[in-house]
C-alpha cells in the first residue's frame, strides 16, 4: 500500500515518462511502462551496469559506496537508486520549469 | 735471411702440359726460436682482462593481426527468475511478485529508495543543471595553436592505385566516395582492379559500397540534390552514373565514341531544374555537358581554344573545372598548359563562350575554386605556387605564395572562413594558410603520409578533411578549432586585402599599358624600331641604376645605424636605463628599415615592375632616411 503510493507519487512528478523496481536478480517487480520487453531490456542492462559502477566505486575506495546514480542522455536523463537487495530505476525527460 | 728456390726449364718445353707428381717435404728453411727476444718482454702476472657477461637480446616487432570487429544486436531474454517460477507462465509470474511485494524490507527499501529519488527528479525539474551554459557568448578567436588531427585512415585493399578524387556525403560526413586510380600513364599493371569505394567513416575495415565500373574511376562526385546518386568520370574517357541503393553497376554510362578520347579528369553537377544535369572535362580539350538521363551523347560541347574560334585543334585539354551553383552559366576550367579559362555556356557566339583567359601557371592547373564567400575571387593551384586571381584582373593574379620546394597538386578553399585555404603538396603534407594570421607562410603544415598527396577535400561543415595519398590512403584529419569559428570581422577584414590587392594589380596594368602606348607613339620603321629598343634599353639602364642606388642609400643607412647603436649601449653600459630603451627604440626601427629593404629586393626581378617600384621605394628610403637624421 505504502509502496503504491511511493509509486504513485513518483509517477506523478513532472518529466518523469517510467519507473522500475528491479531485484537483486534482475527481475522487474514493478513497473511502469506498458511495454515489458521494454522493461526487461531496462532491467537486465541497468542492473549490470549498477552492478558494475558500485564495484568499482568500491574498488577505488573500500570505504566508500555507491549512492546514487545518473545516466544523462541527449533524450532523458535515468536515475539509479541502488539498495542491497533493490534497485528504483527512474527515466526522466528534464525540462525547465517555465 | 734469404729463402730462393730456383727452377729452370728449358724454353722448348713452355707451354707443355704439366705432369705433376708427389714427393716427399723437403725442409727448406728452420728458424730457431731467438731465446733472447725473450728479454725484451716482461712477465705480468697477474693479467687484467674485462669479460662481460650480458644476456643476448634481440629487437623483434611484433604487429598484432587487426582484428574485425562487426556490430550485433543482441537480443535480452527474461531471466533470473528462480528455478519454480517459469517466466511464461503469467501466474507465476503474477504469485511471485505478489510475494516479493509481501516482504517487509521490500517496502522499507522502496521507501527510502523514493525518497531520494524524488528528491533528484525535483532538482532535475527546477533547474537543467546539464544545460549549455554560456552558449550565446561570443567565441573569441581560439587562443589555442593550430593543430590538426588525423582521425581515421581508409587503405585501399589493392596495392598499386593513388586515390584519385574524394567526394563527401552531402548530407553530413558520414560517408566519402573515393575514386581510385592509377594515373601514370600506362603504367597500370594489367589486371590493376577498376573497382572505387564509399567508405563509412565509422568502418575503416571495408568498405560499404562497391562501384564497379568499366574502367578505373580518375573522379567521383555525389549528386548534391540526391544523396543516392553519384557520377563518375572514368579513364577511358566514359561517364557512368551509379544509384547507391540499386548495386555495383553503373546505371547508365557513356558511349566511347561520343565521350571524351581522355581520362576524365573532372565532372561536376550543374544546377539545373531536373537536378540531372552534369559537365565533364578532359584532357582532349572538350567540355561536354550530359544530361544522366540520356547519356548516349552529349547535349552540348565546348572546345577549350585560347584563339576563341572553337577549333578543335587549337584547344587545350584541361584537368579541372570550377562551377558555382550560384552563377549557374558561368564556369572556369584549368588547363594542361597553365592557362585558366573563364567561360560561359550561354554565349551567343563561339567568340562569347570563351570570356577571358588567364594566364594562370607554369605548368597544368591541379585545382581551381572560387571562394565561397567572394565569389570574384578564386584561387587556382600548379606547378609549386598557389595564386588568387580576382575575376576583373586578367593579366595576373593578385596574390601569389611563394615558390615551394615540392609541386602542389590540389587546395581549396574553406567553407566556413573566407581567409583559409588548403593545399596538398607530393612530399605529403597538407598546408593550411589563413590569410588574416600570416600571408607568407602556412598557418600549419601536417605530415600526412609519406607518399605525395594527390587529392583533397573540405568537408561541409570546414572541420574535416580528406585527403587522399597515391599509395591508396585516404586519411581523415580534424582541424583544429581555430580553423572553422567564425569571426564576425572576418568577412570585412578578408574583403579589405582583396579589395587593397586588386587595386594594387589594376595600378600596375594601367602603368603597363601607359608604357606600351607610349612605345608604340614612338612612331613606325626601322628608326622608331630602334629608337624603341634604345629606349628599352635606356630604361633597363635607369632601373639597374635607380636599383643599385637604393641599395647604396640601404648600406650607409644600415652602417649609420650599428654605429648608432654600438655609441647608444656604450653610454647605457655607464648611463642608465632610459639609454638601454633608446637603443631598443633605434633597433626596431633598424629591423622596419631592413624589412623595407627585402621588399625592395622581391620586387627587382621583375624589370617593368623595378622601374616603377624603385622610384616610389626610393622615395620611401629618403622619408625614412630623413625621419631618422
Amino acid at each position: 500500500a505504502e509502496v503504491e503510493e511511493t509509486f504513485k507519487r513518483i509517477l506523478a512528478h513532472k518529466g518523469v515518462v517510467g519507473v522500475i523496481i528491479v531485484n537483486f536478480d534482475g527481475i522487474p517487480i514493478r513497473s511502469s511502462f506498458a511495454d515489458s520487453s521494454l522493461t526487461v531490456q531496462y532491467c537486465a542492462l541497468i542492473q549490470q551496469l549498477a552492478h558494475k559502477s558500485r564495484s568499482a566505486i568500491r574498488d577505488l575506495d573500500p570505504g566508500n559506496d555507491l549512492t546514487f546514480l545518473r545516466i544523462r542522455s541527449k533524450k532523458n536523463e535515468i536515475m539509479v537508486a541502488p539498495d542491497k537487495d533493490y534497485l528504483l530505476v527512474v527515466v526522466q525527460e528534464p525540462c525547465d520549469q517555465p | 735471411m734469404e729463402i730462393q728456390y730456383v727452377y729452370t726449364k728449358k724454353r722448348a718445353e713452355f707451354g707443355r702440359q704439366c705432369i705433376f707428381s708427389d714427393r716427399p717435404a723437403e725442409l727448406l728453411v728452420d728458424i730457431a726460436p731467438n731465446p733472447d727476444a725473450l728479454k725484451e718482454f716482461v712477465e705480468r702476472d697477474p693479467v687484467d682482462r674485462g669479460v662481460q657477461v650480458v644476456q643476448e637480446m634481440s629487437e623483434h616487432d611484433v604487429n598484432t593481426e587487426r582484428f574485425e570487429t562487426d556490430s550485433h544486436g543482441l537480443n535480452h531474454a527474461e531471466g533470473g527468475w528462480p528455478k519454480d517460477v517459469n517466466a511464461q507462465e503469467v501466474e507465476q509470474v503474477i504469485r511471485f511478485r505478489k510475494k516479493v511485494e509481501k516482504d517487509e524490507m521490500y517496502i522499507s527499501t522502496v521507501q527510502t529508495l523514493g525518497g531520494q529519488m524524488e528528491h533528484c527528479i525535483k532538482q532535475n525539474n527546477a533547474i537543467d543543471i546539464y544545460q549549455d551554459y554560456f552558449s550565446d557568448v561570443e567565441i573569441q578567436a581560439s587562443e589555442e595553436p593550430p593543430s590538426a588531427k588525423t582521425i581515421n585512415v581508409f587503405k585501399d585493399p589493392y596495392k598499386d592505385r593513388g586515390v584519385a578524387h574524394i567526394s563527401w556525403y552531402p548530407d553530413g560526413p558520414t560517408k566519402l566516395a573515393i575514386a581510385y586510380c592509377n594515373t601514370d600513364f600506362q603504367r597500370a599493371p594489367k589486371d590493376t582492379s577498376t573497382e572505387s569505394y564509399v567508405w563509412d567513416v565509422i568502418n575503416p575495415n571495408s568498405p560499404e559500397m562497391t562501384l564497379k565500373p568499366v574502367s578505373p574511376l580518375v573522379c567521383l562526385e555525389y549528386n548534391p540534390k540526391d544523396a543516392h546518386i553519384l557520377v563518375g568520370g572514368c579513364y577511358n574517357g566514359q561517364v557512368a552514373y551509379w544509384d547507391c541503393r540499386k548495386g555495383s553497376q553503373p546505371i547508365e554510362t557513356s558511349e566511347v565514341s561520343t565521350g571524351h578520347r581522355d581520362p576524365v579528369w573532372k565532372v561536376i553537377w550543374n544546377q539545373s531544374k531536373t537536378g540531372t544535369e552534369c559537365f565533364s572535362v578532359s584532357t582532349d580539350g572538350q567540355v561536354l555537358w550530359w544530361d544522366i538521363r540520356k547519356f548516349a551523347e552529349p547535349i552540348e560541347k565546348l572546345y577549350l581554344d585560347a584563339t576563341k574560334k572553337q577549333d578543335a585543334s587549337q584547344a587545350q585539354g584541361a584537368y579541372v573545372l570550377e562551377y558555382e551553383p550560384t552563377i549557374p552559366t558561368k564556369f572556369m576550367a584549368g588547363s594542361e598548359q597553365g592557362a585558366i579559362f573563364s567561360c560561359n555556356r550561354k554565349g551567343k557566339t563561339d567568340a562569347d563562350k570563351i570570356v577571358a583567359v588567364y594566364p594562370g601557371h607554369i605548368g597544368p592547373v591541379y585545382a581551381l575554386q572560387r571562394n565561397p564567400q567572394f565569389p570574384k575571387i578564386f584561387m587556382s593551384v600548379g606547378d609549386w605556387t598557389t595564386r588568387i586571381w580576382s575575376e576583373d584582373i586578367k593579366e595576373n593574379a593578385i596574390m601569389w605564395t611563394k615558390y615551394h620546394q615540392s609541386g602542389l597538386t590540389d587546395g581549396c578553399w574553406s567553407t566556413v572562413r573566407p581567409a583559409v585555404f588548403f593545399t596538398s603538396k607530393t612530399d605529403g603534407t597538407l598546408d593550411v594558410w589563413d590569410l588574416l594570421f600570416k600571408q607568407n607562410d602556412p598557418t600549419l603544415t601536417v605530415q600526412v603520409s609519406d607518399e605525395p598527396l594527390q587529392s583533397l577535400r573540405l568537408q561541409e561543415h570546414g572541420r574535416l578533411m580528406a585527403c587522399g595519398s597515391q599509395g591508396g590512403v585516404a586519411t581523415i584529419v580534424e582541424l583544429s578549432e581555430g580553423f572553422y569559428a567564425q569571426n564576425r570581422n572576418e568577412r570585412n577584414l578578408v574583403n579589405t586585402i582583396f579589395e587593397r590587392e586588386t587595386r594594387r594589380e589594376k595600378i600596375l596594368e594601367a602603368r603597363h599599358r601607359e608604357m606600351k602606348l607610349k612605345e608604340k607613339k614612338g612612331g613606325g620603321g626601322d628608326d622608331e624600331e630602334e629608337h624603341g629598343e634604345e629606349q628599352g634599353e635606356d630604361l633597363m639602364a635607369k632601373a639597374e641604376q635607380d636599383f643599385f642606388a637604393a641599395i647604396e642609400n640601404e648600406k650607409k643607412l644600415r652602417e649609420r645605424r650599428k654605429e648608432e647603436r654600438e655609441n647608444a649601449m656604450r653610454e647605457a653600459e655607464s648611463a642608465g636605463n632610459e639609454e638601454e630603451q633608446g637603443g631598443e627604440e633605434e633597433r626596431q626601427n633598424l629591423e622596419r628599415v631592413e624589412e623595407g629593404g627585402e621588399e625592395e629586393a622581391d620586387n627587382s626581378p621583375n624589370e617593368e615592375q623595378a622601374a616603377a617600384a624603385a622610384a616610389p621605394a626610393e622615395e620611401k628610403g629618403e622619408t625614412e632616411g630623413n625621419e631618422k637624421a
